[in-house]
């Protein structure tokens, strides 16, 4: 199905940081003071079920990452097979359906008629104007009426498979746990339901059973009807708000993976050398800080669009386009908000520079790059991973509206914000098309509120003022 | 007198949540009878805070008490609603923290704060509110009462501060004053001042006041009775005068035994090893017991029981009948060794003038505007195997001296000359080189050491950076060895600084810092955050390691009792001056400067009836950013001259090490040659 | 205290200067003129005497950085640099792409966006803060874990919800208030009530967790200890002291967003169709009108600054430990 591998900047970039992050996690587990906050974190119940969520969403988000071009027949009629110009995702090929079966224009959730009313030409020849079936949608019904039991019927077997897969899961979970604790199956499923281990099992097993019958569920449904409806040119809101899911963790974790190095390294440099060069760069972030937020991703965003509509040659296709709009939208946002990073680390290392051990190493000769290297950064990295979770929230949420502004990712990209952009000009319609901006709503709401509450575990654990890493 | 003003029974209080409870306090029985000074004594996390604070029912949100009583003139203060309770607080009983500098509200004035609790607990005055916040300022011996109510905390000196506090705890009249170790934080002078304030508020009022100290000093200046402290229980009740003459638990002995002093010069002090139990855990034995060289069987199978003594005392000790009631107070005294230095390597110090400005900048072009004169103009040599003291208050800039010697801070001008080489002007990367000559060694054990490296690693950071080891494996055993000679186990290398306590870390410092192999080591207060229990292993080990190596110590210090144990010279600092230096006999027994005799009287004896009388030091050190014209001491000195106000005194030399800085002295020694 | 403040306003050039040196770079140096002139006429087949004329009328045909054909100091005044990004320090603006004077513009525009934002502000705060101190004064039990939960839900909400789902309610289903529209004096009430209600209630969530965080960190200080050791009740420990000290960073983390109130929200004001400044710069961004963005860039560099001065000196009131010298 993969005729030639397509790797994007996005890509790229959000794999280097799943590889980074997987890097610091080993590198985390050898060193004590940051396992024991995490610790708490995989301790904590609520930590633990909202991370279930967040790996839900990442999944998604990982197999939207990896595209390439698929084969298509060629155009010559030989039955050749070459690799077609569309550039699609793993996900994409997986959920096929969803994405071919286009209707003409706006259905409701789990319709079987448009939404909007059409002369239709009837068997006798004679013309009416009335709502038409939908291509796809309950397309298998020989009567229309009859979808409200099928739907139940649709919704019971989702949720009976959902239900087999959570316990053939849980049941697995456990005995590896019973193996990794040496002890028997039944001791242990005992102590994972009592909710008497160490890492709250029981809130992993619940949280996972939901999501599973949730998907099970939705899958039945959505393979028959367009789950959460169409929008204006019949695309499968459903699948437009999946799509959406890598939009929203590209711009909430690569902008401030791209902002990291410049806040880490000025902000320490700042702090630990002083003098002229404290100087320098406060008076950068000063200036940045003072030009509002908006306005300069705006100032950025318009130049980049003029650049793009003068070197249209430059790009390979839309897609490349649009990724790269993404990331250059990523280190616009990155530009505006790396200055309170920047800042706090900077207090810090001014406080940590006059602390007796690294008076200690100076008094040893120790050179300034490995007093920065061996006694500053390891004692402010729990700033910066403090800021990363923090931001990332407040980063899916500005995406919505920046796409809203018109200057957020390109049109052409499926995102929560060009959803809700498209959805608000049939608000004044009547009836009102609800679907797609309660869909992009909803899923968004899903995945601040998981973050929100998981940052806030984190949090927790890494700010020595609560927890007493000491 | 014997009336009983408040009583504790069996108070049993924990912190912590309830899967991981600490038992902080577990038991203790305490009265206070009206109108006597009661010092509740013990060492850091003892439970004697935690114990005053259960008793005003103001712990902290982790705390909860779990067991026992407590009456204060008849009412039980742990069934009282706690809108009566209230009433108690700042009524009957007031109470005064050790941090005076954060136990005020910034943004109040301090006239405002006072007259909150006169409102509340002072019906008579409650219409003449600012008259009676005049009143007990004056009468906590603030000048210019009626200016100072309207200031804010941050106007005023630490002393000030706590005289405020002090102000606001009599507010209510209470009959009881809880001092919670309420002179840590202030210098010795301040200190002085403090504790004859409260001595003379008590007898003026007939208040009771629980002292809550860890200074055994403190304890014999002003307290009639006494009761040790010791993991979360009392192990020793007594007359103060009694205690002090004969300590009956084991621990109450080493503890006077471990304190370092003139007459211990020349011998090891007593050591208590180990340290203070945790208190997560549940004893079967005497909580003593790891500690205790004269432990028994039945001390690890028994948790001792109270055995009373004699009326009004008691010990908490299965020995209590045992043991000789008599405590040795041979102490040996050696004259002061001269010539004890074996360095074989001989080295020498010599710092001429060394002034270290730091710039006060003012506005956004950070223009100069003054100079906090941190260190102005000091001389000193040290050479190999000797120890030099630096004595001074807080401020009066011998951290500073000690960095700027050590070029850790540069100096602004003078010479600091090593083994004839002039450090001041050595480039960044020749004086590089030179680090591994002189080291430090800080005051705070847990500041001073990266919470995030191994201990190995740490104690190897300077090898590496000096390129003394050849490869790892030559490296290694070194640590080892440097872990041994510390008296650390070896496999110390692979575990974290914060699995050590406070001592063990002082010592994995002291580790650290031989790595390198240095002749000189300036070190900065390095028993200051230490308990007495724990400060004797590291005085023992630093006087040790001096008689191995030849070292020669820069020993920055307030502590006059360790100066006596441990000092061969001694120069006392005053607003970044050395102001008196000379051999330690000299100027621990015969002061010649006002300050110097008016530093060494404050300190408190431990032998009370020696009946020095305390030379009171009025007022605070001056900013060293605006020093007093003249002599620096001439606003404080009782002996003041005209010319002191002028001109600052130059140096008179005494004998051949003896040398003062005052017009008095000179005076003195001009007209009776 | 003068004396001070005409050194942070000369500590306020060189930012400015830096604000203006990085708008000229995006906005002239990126792209040139012409890239713009051509972005503008519609990129297709657009012939160079059209691309010259767009240039000529807005003033864009100068050179960048020197006019090596003018004579005397007009080599240098004659630019781009000087004419567009220089003269903003005369709060000169010039006009618009579309011809219009933007000074004027913003003149007009900034009342109704500020009576917006002010209430918005003000209402906010009076509610946040309230909350806030309701859940310290009730911490540690349910209230306490039950608001912040409501508080983490309502700020995991993104604004635009509030907003389409309150026009909807209010104005759509209940017809209470117009969608949108503005009018001027005593009318605007009934225009401005929901976008105020509905901006307060967007920043619930953040705002009341922010305060409670203060508020808790600021009980577990010595001095509280000593306000109850006094024998203070728990209100007036928290109404006077914990509050008065809070207040200071409350205070001043207010002021430093007073000036930028003038600004306008973007979101808010395009909702809901108010002709104030956070709209004309949407209408902008929209339109392409690089005058207007620049403008506002630099307008909004000011603010802030602006802000940062009077936080300055906000401190002094409210801090007796600040002093200026």
């Amino acid at each position: 199905m993969i005729a030639q591998l397509v790797v994007l900047w996005t890509d790229a970039l959000i794999f280097l940081l799943l590889f980074l992050a997987l890097a610091f996690g080993i590198y985390a587990s050898r060193k004590p003071h940051l396992r024991r906050p995490w610790g708490m974190v995989v301790g904590s119940r609520v930590g633990m079920g909202t991370l279930v969520v967040l790996l839900f969403y990442l999944v998604v988000g990982l197999l939207d990452s990896v595209h390439f071009h698929p084969w298509a027949q060629s155009s010559d009629g030989s039955g050749e097979k070459i690799p077609s110009t569309e550039v699609i995702s793993l996900f994409d090929s997986l959920v096929s359906e969803l994405r071919a079966r286009q209707e003409k224009t706006y259905s409701a959730p789990l319709a079987t008629h448009l939404y909007a009313k059409e002369i239709i030409e009837l068997a006798d020849g004679s013309t009416i104007r009335d709502f038409p079936r939908l291509r796809y949608a309950g397309a298998h019904l020989s009567d229309p009426e009859q979808s409200g039991a099928d739907i139940l019927r649709l919704s019971a077997l989702g949720i009976l498979k959902g239900v087999a897969v959570s316990l053939v899961s849980a049941n697995v979970l456990i005995m590896l746990l019973a193996v990794a604790a040496r002890s028997n199956f039944g001791e242990q499923a005992r102590r994972v339901l009592q909710n008497r281990t160490e890492v709250p099992w029981r809130v992993v097993l619940v949280v996972l059973s939901m999501m599973l019958v949730l998907i099970f569920w939705s899958a039945e449904l959505a393979s028959r009807y367009h789950l959460l409806g169409t929008d204006k040119v019949g695309e499968d809101v459903f699948y437009q708000a999946l799509k959406s899911i890598r939009t929203g963790l590209v711009i909430g974790t690569l902008t401030t993976l791209v902002m990291l190095p410049a806040a880490i390294l000025l902000g320490i440099m700042a702090g630990y050398f002083r003098g002229w060069v404290d100087d320098i760069i406060q008076y950068i972030y000063t200036t940045l800080n003072s030009i509002p937020g908006v306005l300069l991703i705006a100032a950025a965003i318009l130049m980049l669009q003029i650049y793009m509509s003068n070197h249209e040659e430059e790009f390979n296709s839309l897609v490349e386009r649009a990724d790269l709009r993404l990331l250059f939208l990523c280190i616009i946002l990155g530009v505006t908000s790396w200055t309170g990073l920047c800042r706090l680390l900077r207090g810090e290392s001014m406080k940590l520079r006059e602390v007796d051990y690294v008076q200690a190493a100076t008094a040893f000769g120790v050179s300034h790059l490995r007093i920065i290297g061996r006694h500053i950064l390891p004692n402010v990295l729990h700033i910066v991973l403090i800021a990363v979770v923090l931001d990332f929230s407040g980063l899916v949420l500005a995406e919505a509206v920046l796409s809203y502004v018109n200057i957020g990712v390109d049109p052409t990209m499926n995102s929560w914000g060009n959803m809700i952009n498209s959805a608000r000009l049939e608000m004044a319609r009547e009836p009102i098309v609800w679907w797609s901006l309660a869909a992009a709503m909803l899923f968004m709401f899903i995945l601040v509120l998981a973050a929100n509450l998981f940052s806030d575990v984190v949090r927790d654990a890494f700010d020595p003022r609560l927890g007493g890493s000491r | 007198m014997s009336e009983v003003l408040l009583k504790i029974r069996n108070l049993k209080t924990r912190l912590g949540d309830n899967n991981h409870p600490v038992y902080a306090v577990d038991g203790v029985d305490i009265e206070v009878y009206r109108g006597e000074v009661f010092a509740l004594l013990g060492e850091s996390g003892c439970g004697k805070s935690i114990t005053a604070l259960s008793a005003m029912r103001l712990l902290p949100p982790s705390g909860r008490i779990i067991q026992g009583e407590a009456w204060i003139e008849g009412t039980n203060l742990f069934e009282l609603p706690e809108m009566e309770m209230r009433r108690v607080r700042g009524g009957q009983m007031g109470m005064i923290f050790q941090e005076p500098m954060t136990s005020l509200n910034a943004v109040i004035p301090i006239g405002e704060q006072i007259g909150e609790a006169v409102r509340l607990h002072d019906s008579e005055n409650r219409e003449n509110i600012p008259g009676r916040v005049v009143e007990l300022l004056r009468s906590v011996g603030i000048p210019d009462p009626e200016r100072r109510a309207h200031e804010y905390p941050h106007q005023l000196s630490g002393g000030m501060k706590q005289r405020v506090m002090i102000a606001m705890a009599l507010a209510g009249k209470p009959r009881l004053l809880i001092a919670d170790e309420p002179t840590t934080a202030l210098d010795v002078t301040i200190q002085a001042q403090v504790l004859s304030l409260l001595r003379d508020l008590q007898r003026r009022t007939g208040m009771a006041v629980l002292l809550i100290t860890h200074d055994l000093g403190v304890v014999s200046e002003v307290a009639d009775r006494v009761a040790v402290m010791y993991a979360g229980q009392i192990i020793e009740l007594s007359e103060s005068r009694s205690f002090f003459r004969q300590p009956a638990h084991p621990y109450s002995r080493k503890l006077f035994d471990s304190l370092p002093g003139l007459h211990k010069r020349g011998r090891e002090l007593a050591v208590i090893t180990g340290s203070v139990p945790l208190l997560n855990q549940h004893f079967t034995g005497c909580r003593f017991l790891d500690r205790c060289d004269q432990a028994q069987d039945i001390c690890a199978r028994e948790a001792p029981d109270w055995s009373p003594m004699a009326p009004g005392r008691g010990v908490r000790c299965h020995l209590s009948g045992v043991l000789p009631v008599s405590r040795t107070l041979t102490g040996r005294y050696s004259k002061v060794e001269s010539n004890d230095s074996v360095g074989e390597t001989a080295m020498r110090l010599d710092v001429t003038g060394l002034k270290v400005h730091f710039p006060i900048h003012q506005g956004v072009f950070k223009r100069v505007v003054g100079h906090v004169k941190a260190v102005d103009g000091l001389s000193l040599s040290i050479a190999s195997g000797r120890t030099l003291a630096l004595v001074g208050e807080s401020g009066c800039g011998k951290t500073t001296a000690g960095k700027g010697i050590l070029q850790l801070v540069r100096p602004t001008a003078g010479q600091v000359c090593f083994n004839g080489e002039e450090l001041t002007r050595l480039s960044p990367g020749a004086l590089r080189a030179r680090r591994a000559e002189m080291q430090i060694i800080f005051q705070d054990p847990v500041a001073s050491m990266n919470p995030r490296m191994l201990v190995g690693d740490i104690i190897v950071e300077g090898m590496q950076a000096q390129k003394i080891g050849a490869n790892r494996s030559e490296r290694l055993a070194r640590i080892s060895d440097l872990l041994a000679q510390v008296g650390l186990p070896a496999d110390a290398a692979d575990r974290y600084p914060n699995e050590f306590s406070g001592g063990q870390r002082q010592r994995i410092c002291i580790a650290r810092a031989l790595a390198v192999d240095p002749s000189f080591i300036v070190c900065d207060e390095p028993t200051s955050a230490l308990d007495v229990s724990v400060q004797a292993q590291v005085l023992n080990l630093l006087k040790e390691l001096q008689r191995q190596r030849g070292l020669a110590y820069l020993f920055i210090t307030h502590n006059i009792s360790v100066v006596s144990y441990l000092a061969h010279e001694v120069a006392v600092m005053y607003l970044g001056r050395i102001v008196e230096r000379g051999n330690v006999d000299e100027v621990l027994q015969s002061p010649r400067h006002p300050y110097t005799q008016a530093l060494l009287s404050a300190v408190p004896q431990i032998d009370s009836q020696k009946g020095v009388s305390v030379i009171r030091l009025d007022g605070d050190m001056p900013s060293p950013a605006n020093p007093p014209g003249g002599c620096h001491f001439h606003p404080r000195c009782s002996q003041i001259l005209a010319q002191c106000k002028h001109s600052y005194p130059a140096s008179v030399r005494l004998s051949e090490t003896h040398s003062v800085n005052c017009f008095r002295v000179g005076h003195y020694a001009a007209t009776s040659r | 205290m003068m004396a001070y403040i005409a050194r942070r306003i000369l500590y306020a050039i060189p930012i400015l200067i830096g604000v203006n040196i990085l708008t000229f770079l995006l906005f002239f140096v990126v792209n040139s003129p012409d890239d713009m002139a051509r972005m503008n006429l519609g990129l297709k087949r657009v012939t160079p005497e059209a691309v010259e004329n767009w240039k000529r009328e807005r003033g864009y045909h100068l050179p960048l950085l020197y006019n090596s054909s003018a004579k005397g100091l007009a080599r240098v005044t004659d630019t781009i640099f000087f004419q567009k990004s220089v003269k903003l320090f005369q709060f000169d603006f010039g006009s618009s792409d579309s011809g219009r004077d933007i000074g004027y513009d913003i003149s007009q525009r900034m009342w109704p966006s500020l009576a917006i934002a002010l209430p918005v502000l003000l209402v906010g705060l009076l509610i946040n803060i309230s909350y806030a101190l309701l859940i310290a004064f009730f911490r540690a039990t349910y209230i306490d874990f039950w608001s912040v939960v409501l508080c983490v839900v309502m700020m995991s909400i993104s604004g635009l919800f509030y907003i389409i789902g309150g026009q909807y309610l209010v104005s759509k289903l209940l017809h209470l208030v117009p969608i949108s529209g503005y009018d001027t004096g005593i009318d605007a009430i009934k225009f401005l009530i929901l976008p105020v209600i509905i901006g307060v209630i967007g920043g619930v969530g953040s705002g009341t967790r922010w305060y409670r965080t203060l508020f808790l960190e600021e009980i577990n200080k010595d001095y509280v200890r000593t306000a109850r050791a006094k024998g203070l009740s728990e209100k007036r420990v928290l109404f006077r002291h914990v509050l008065k000290n809070a207040m200071i960073p409350i205070l001043t983390g207010v002021v430093v967003v007073l000036p930028l109130l003038f600004m306008g929200s973007l979101i808010t004001e395009s909702f809901f169709g108010i002709p104030g400044l956070g709209s004309y710069t949407i209408d902008a961004i929209d339109s392409q009108d690089f005058a207007i963005v620049r403008s506002m860039v630099f307008l909004g560099s000011v603010l802030y600054i602006l802000g940062l001065l009077l936080t300055d000196i906000s401190y002094t009131l409210v801090d007796p430990r600040v002093r200026l010298s």
